[in-house]
């Protein structure tokens, strides 16, 4: 970015992304119409279920679609003032694991079981530091792995994958994303795998590491919890599409959307007294080769019904000036369905 | 690693000590327990009393199994003499005996077989990986195009079509209707390197036809499965070209499978090809065996099947060596 730059576009953009993919049995919707946005130094948390399309707007971000030969992207997705969708392949391939780098969800699987975990980060160092040697590098690799809380980084440079306990593991991952100083960073569900003592201290570990580094952290999860910990903005998706949007206090405070009341009330709460179960949202999320007519929530929705059909023939749009919803219901209604009905039993 | 290493040493020896005990037993206890007398398979049936008396004295025929069993055991690994009183012969180490029909020691006639079984499989071997190989990476990489039919289809042929039909049908079109190559004869490497070349084509393409094609399936296989890898991703999302991920990444553990195929496959066919020997008139193990088996020759079976489980439980030592090598998770096991 050039310092005269009148161009106010934010550091991530993404406008109305598409993704689908062409399968056997059908056209897969996994991302419909997504739009959103991200400054330098903000988080962004991503919610919802398996198959809500959280995951899959990641890795169009990154380009990793582009192998995949069924895959259609549509729509922008600006970095840095650099358009990626009609990119190429070599301009993204730069890109990735240097500015914008991930860190992914069990890190037993993502790294090579047969190559060391040292030379592994090694090799995402060198790959975007082409004229630097190796000692260098292996320097760099070892100083990342302490930097992450690694005790005895110069030993378990030698160490593979298996060697390592869980949370170690996703250090070293960690380590291996952050070792080009990306200024974009997916973790998509970077605590899923781990134990609950160990999740917290990775979280911590990827504030401060934000916080040092300054860059923009995107923090997929199904855990409203981390999102609540972590994020500045949220982002709820159902169905490929987002649902709801808005800074992380509010929707936490004041959720709009009988999704999210869902995912809230799903969540089990050590300081409330122990109710005999949790809340789950009902049903299945739906199929994304068969997408609901009208809004997709509308077979799981307790409300569907209140405004005559609209929910079961129009697509509801996502509106509302910094706290958006895509919801039928009006926006009294859902204020008072929310305090009379949804707070209570949170 | 050394404890590794030691670990399969041993178990490999166990190994062939269990199996030449079970083939000793098999080919002189069986014939024993039916009646039927090695020494008169030795000398013939018109021959007197007396001497079928002394050939039995001198094999120890008459000795209990384990102690025949134990004479041949030293036989192999120090060698032994056959003694009936003044009359004495040494067979030195690794000894197998005498071959019934020919009375020639057996050692001999065995290491005269090898280098054209060993030149067989191994040039054929050194093909069908190349082809099996990149064909089976090409297919992956360009799963449900053209290009992976094609080489699917081809490949399905290669594993159906015996080497007795592929052989014969080749020697047909390129020896007979083409004229491009000789009738196959084996001619040592030593003696003249062209002509071993050039005569061994046709058995080393037929051979590794057959075997290509299990390769290339394999090898698709195991890349499709390898490249939905996360770590591969990884390797991606690292930014690293895609000629690194896949040449790099993802081959190294979509091909560590065959590693384990392929030392099996190599073993077995150091023992002999049978099939392609005979078809192409090369007198290797397999073509010995063949002929021994016709002839009820028990000491040369014996003596192909040892060394056949040699190769055999040495390869797949190799193999257990190489895996552990490779892949660093095995190691610790």
């Amino acid at each position: 970015m050039s310092i005269g730059a009148t161009n106010a576009r934010p550091f991530l953009e993404i406008k109305d992304l598409n993704v689908r993919f062409e399968t056997d049995d059908g056209i897969v919707q996994a991302v419909t119409g997504s739009t959103f946005s991200l400054e330098k130094g903000q988080t962004l948390g991503i919610v919802g279920e398996s198959g809500s399309g959280k995951s899959v707007t990641s890795l169009a971000v990154l380009g990793l679609h582009r192998t995949r030969s069924n895959a259609k992207v549509s729509g922008e997705i600006w970095l840095d003032d650099e358009e990626l969708v009609t990119a190429s392949d070599e301009q993204v391939r730069k890109l990735r694991g240097g500015k914008m780098a991930m860190i992914f969800q069990d890190p037993l699987s993502a790294m090579h079981p047969y190559f060391t975990v040292g030379s592994q980060i090694v090799e995402a160092y060198r790959v975007h530091h082409p004229g630097v040697n190796k000692k260098v590098a292996r320097e760099r690799a070892i100083d990342m792995l302490a930097r992450v809380g690694i005790p005895q980084p110069e030993r378990r440079f030698n160490d593979y994958a298996h060697q390592f306990s869980g949370g170690m593991r996703q250090r070293a991952m960690i380590a291996m994303a952050l070792v080009n100083d990306p200024a974009l960073l997916i973790a998509d569900e970077p605590t899923t795998a781990l134990d609950v003592t160990v999740q917290a201290q990775i979280l911590d570990l990827i504030r401060d590491l934000q916080e040092e580094f300054g860059s923009a952290v995107i923090m997929i999860t199904h855990d409203l919890g981390v999102v609540a910990e972590l994020a500045d903005e949220v982002l709820v998706m159902y169905g490929g599409k987002v649902i709801e949007k808005g800074p992380a206090v509010d929707v936490f405070q004041q959720p709009q959307h009988p999704y999210t009341w869902g995912l809230l009330g799903s969540m089990p709460r050590l300081d409330r007294e122990v109710r005999d179960r949790l809340n789950p949202v009902k049903g299945t999320p739906p199929s994304l080769i068969n997408l609901p007519q009208g809004c997709a929530f509308n077979p799981r929705c307790p409300y569907a019904g209140r405004n005559g059909d609209r929910s079961f023939t129009e697509t509801p749009e996502l509106r509302g000036d910094i706290h958006k919803v895509a919801c039928h219901l009006p926006a009294e209604e859902r204020t008072k369905i929310f305090q009379q009905e949804v707070l209570p039993n949170l | 690693m050394l404890a590794y290493i030691v670990r399969r040493v041993i178990n490999a020896i166990i190994t062939l000590l269990v199996v030449t005990a079970v083939t000793f037993g098999i080919f002189f206890a069986i014939p024993k327990a039916t009646g039927s007398d090695p020494a008169l398979l030795y000398i013939g049936k018109q021959s007197d009393p007396a001497a079928i008396e002394g050939i039995r004295q001198k094999m120890g025929f008459d000795d209990p199994i384990y102690v025949q069993y134990g004479k041949f055991l030293k036989g192999l690994v120090a060698g032994r003499d056959y003694a009936n009183g003044p009359d004495v012969t040494h067979c030195p180490a690794p000894c197998f005996g005498y071959s019934f029909a020919t009375d020639q020691e057996v050692t001999p006639l065995l290491l005269e077989d090898i280098p054209v079984t060993l030149s067989l499989a191994l040039g054929a071997a050194v093909l069908w990986l190349v082809m099996g190989i990149s064909f089976g990476v090409i297919s992956a990489l360009r799963r449900g195009t053209f290009i992976d039919r094609a080489a699917m289809t081809t490949a399905l042929a290669g594993v159906s079509l015996p080497v007795y039909f592929t052989g014969l049908l080749s020697t047909a079109i390129f020896v007979y209707w083409l004229g491009w190559l000789p009738q196959g004869q084996y001619v040592p490497f030593l003696e003249n390197p062209a002509d071993w070349f050039v005569n061994l084509i046709l058995p080393w393409v037929t051979l590794a036809f057959l075997f290509a094609a299990t390769y290339a399936r394999l090898t698709r296989a195991n890349m499709l499965e390898t490249l939905g890898e996360d770590y591969v991703r990884t390797a991606r999302a690292k930014g690293l070209t895609e000629r690194v991920v896949i040449g790099k990444h993802a081959l190294r553990s979509g091909l560590t499978p065959i590693v384990t195929v392929f030392g099996l496959d190599l073993g077995a066919l150091l023992g002999g090809a049978v099939l392609t020997e005979t078809v192409f008139n090369l007198r290797g193990l397999g073509y010995q065996a063949l002929q021994a088996i016709r002839q009820n020759d028990l000491p040369i079976i014996l003596g192909v099947t040892l060394i056949a489980a040699f190769f055999i439980v040495f390869a797949n030592l190799i193999v257990d060596l190489v895996y552990g090598w490779i892949d660093p998770r095995v190691r610790l096991a």
